[in-house]
């Protein structure tokens, strides 16, 4: 049975879009049939950072207004074989994006696919709610920073409150901890919350810890998710996160500060 | 089609009053020492209901002209709208006077717009030689237990989300975060962290009390009366179990030592 996976945060530039890249990515990599939808109806991200916006025809609000199939709107991703995106509008707003018309086509994508990951925009109005409505798990990114895990427990009251499981009174979306922008240094300074604490305010699961670093920018700006680069702590770390969430017992990395020569020449703070 | 609008609705209401505890049947005295405490505040009572507490002087024997004191009370601006307590003559006499009867039950919860006031008038008191109270429960028992079973939570209430437990106690078993707000007529309980707003005795049970397994709350209030932490939580009962009671109009936080 296909999964649809939420990628939240309540906050916006924490990395949801990144993590949806990399995590879909990962997905795929592992041989499973994946997808990745934009809900971000109006600011689409996704495909720059997947590198396939040039290759943008249609998008989600064409399919669910009946103008194309699901056929025509989806882009091979170009590093995995196994990974689709279904682009979000840049033209249209958020109201454009309906809960039947996403569902329908949720449930055509789940005819074809093992994971279907969604990426959701920013907030807590209509895209977001749309974003997460379907959702059978949930990645929760938060940023180690106060602001930034109030607005994932409001996102998590959300989806345990109006999600269509919790209004239906299925089994709960199961819910995944994802620490992004994580820079163990300033942790140990006490200018960031430590993952401990996080847990401490969110108390879910914790699903992986992403370091901050420079490369993700890189990776950002040439259309390659992070996942993809070489000798990256962190292509590592998401690579961590999708072998957890297949169920593979891995130690967590990341958290702790590295005293190496090697890193503090490659630029640390 | 056209509805009649209804002239009058007859609906009950729960408001504070004044009460004038009534200590002598010596006409003279009381007008005297009236005069004199008015003289301090003119405009302390501007058309002000007031209701004559009786239980004093019920003992006495002896009756009060109430016509005389009611006009006596009028020529100062005080209203005096009934008597509660007082000998059954007392009472009799009252109504001679065309004065109503304040009975003696309890009044239910008093709601909770209509509590908040409750404090203000406790700074009025302040002023020497009177004393304003609400129209008290007499029976404490007979307010105090909620109609229905305890509401009991056992998801993390999270920012933003807000649960009421109408005319019941509610017990929590899972973390309150910051933002997320509890409400309840009754008592409120939470067996983890409580890093949220509590709100008990909301409808104007001063009897509720709150009870916390970790005090990190930022606001807690019982019957109107509540306490914000801007300057953190005192340092005895931060982060330790606790409990929350009323005192008068205070709101008392007490390390919970079991």
């Amino acid at each position: 049975m296909a999964k649809v996976i939420v990628v939240t945060s309540g906050k916006g530039g924490v990395g949801k879009t990144t993590t949806s890249a990399s995590f879909s990515s990962g997905l795929a990599m592992r041989g499973n049939r994946t997808v990745v939808i934009d809900f971000d109806v109006g600011l689409r991200n996704l495909d720059l950072i997947m590198g396939c916006e040039r290759r943008v025809v249609y998008d989600i609000i064409n399919v669910i207004n009946g103008e194309v199939s699901l056929k025509q709107a989806l882009i091979k991703d170009k590093n995995c074989d196994n990974l689709y995106i279904l682009p979000a509008s840049q033209t249209r707003d958020k109201d454009a994006l309906n809960l039947e018309g996403v569902e329908r086509i949720l449930n055509e994508l789940k005819e074809t696919f093992d994971f279907i990951v969604c990426d959701s925009p920013a907030g807590i109005e209509s895209g977001a709610f749309t974003a997460m409505y379907f959702a059978d798990e949930a990645l929760i990114v938060t940023n180690p920073e106060v602001s930034s895990v109030r607005d994932s427990d409001r996102i998590l009251g959300i989806l345990a409150a109006k999600s269509k499981r919790a209004v239906e009174g299925l089994e709960p979306v199961k819910e995944h901890l994802l620490v992004t922008r994580y820079d163990p240094k300033r942790v140990n300074t006490g200018a960031m919350l430590s993952v401990v604490d996080i847990q401490e305010i969110l108390r879910i699961p914790l699903l992986g810890v992403i370091p901050e670093s420079e490369s993700v920018l890189q990776a950002s700006n040439s259309g390659t998710p992070a996942i993809h680069l070489d000798k990256s702590d962190v292509a590592e770390a998401y690579r961590d996160v999708v072998g957890r969430f297949m169920g593979e017992e891995l130690p967590m990395r990341f958290i702790n500060e590295k005293a190496g020569f090697f890193k503090r020449l490659l630029g640390g703070h | 089609m056209t509805r009649e609008e209804p002239a009058f609705k007859i609906k009950t209401g729960n408001i504070s009053v004044l009460q004038l505890h009534i200590l002598t049947t010596d006409l003279t005295q009381l007008k005297q020492a009236l005069t004199v405490r008015l003289a301090q505040t003119p405009d302390f009572f501007a058309s002000t209901p007031i209701v004559l507490e009786l239980s004093g002087i019920a003992e006495s024997g002896l009756c009060l002209s109430f016509s005389d004191l009611v006009s006596f009370m009028s020529g100062h601006g005080m209203c005096a709208a009934g008597v509660l307590g007082g000998s059954a003559e007392q009472r009799e006499d009252a109504i001679q006077a065309g004065l109503g009867l304040f009975s003696d039950a309890p009044v239910r919860g008093v709601s909770k717009r209509d509590a908040e006031p409750v404090a203000e008038i406790h700074e009025q008191s302040e002023l020497p030689g009177f004393s304003a109270e609400v129209v008290e429960p007499a029976d404490k028992e007979v307010a105090a237990p909620p109609a229905r079973p305890t509401l009991v939570i056992d998801k993390p209430v999270r920012t933003g989300q807000r649960i009421y437990a109408e005319g019941a106690n509610l017990v929590v078993l899972a973390i309150v975060n910051a933002g997320a707000e509890l409400i309840a007529d009754g008592d409120i309980h939470v067996y983890a962290p409580m890093r949220g707003k509590a709100i008990a005795g909301a409808r104007g049970n001063e009897a509720a009390r709150i009870f916390v397994n970790s005090m990190e709350a930022e606001l807690l209030s019982i019957a109107g009366c509540f306490k914000l932490f801007e300057e953190g939580i005192p340092e005895n009962v931060r982060a330790k179990p606790a409990r929350v009671h009323l005192d008068g109009s205070r709101l008392v936080i007490e390390p919970l030592n079991g």
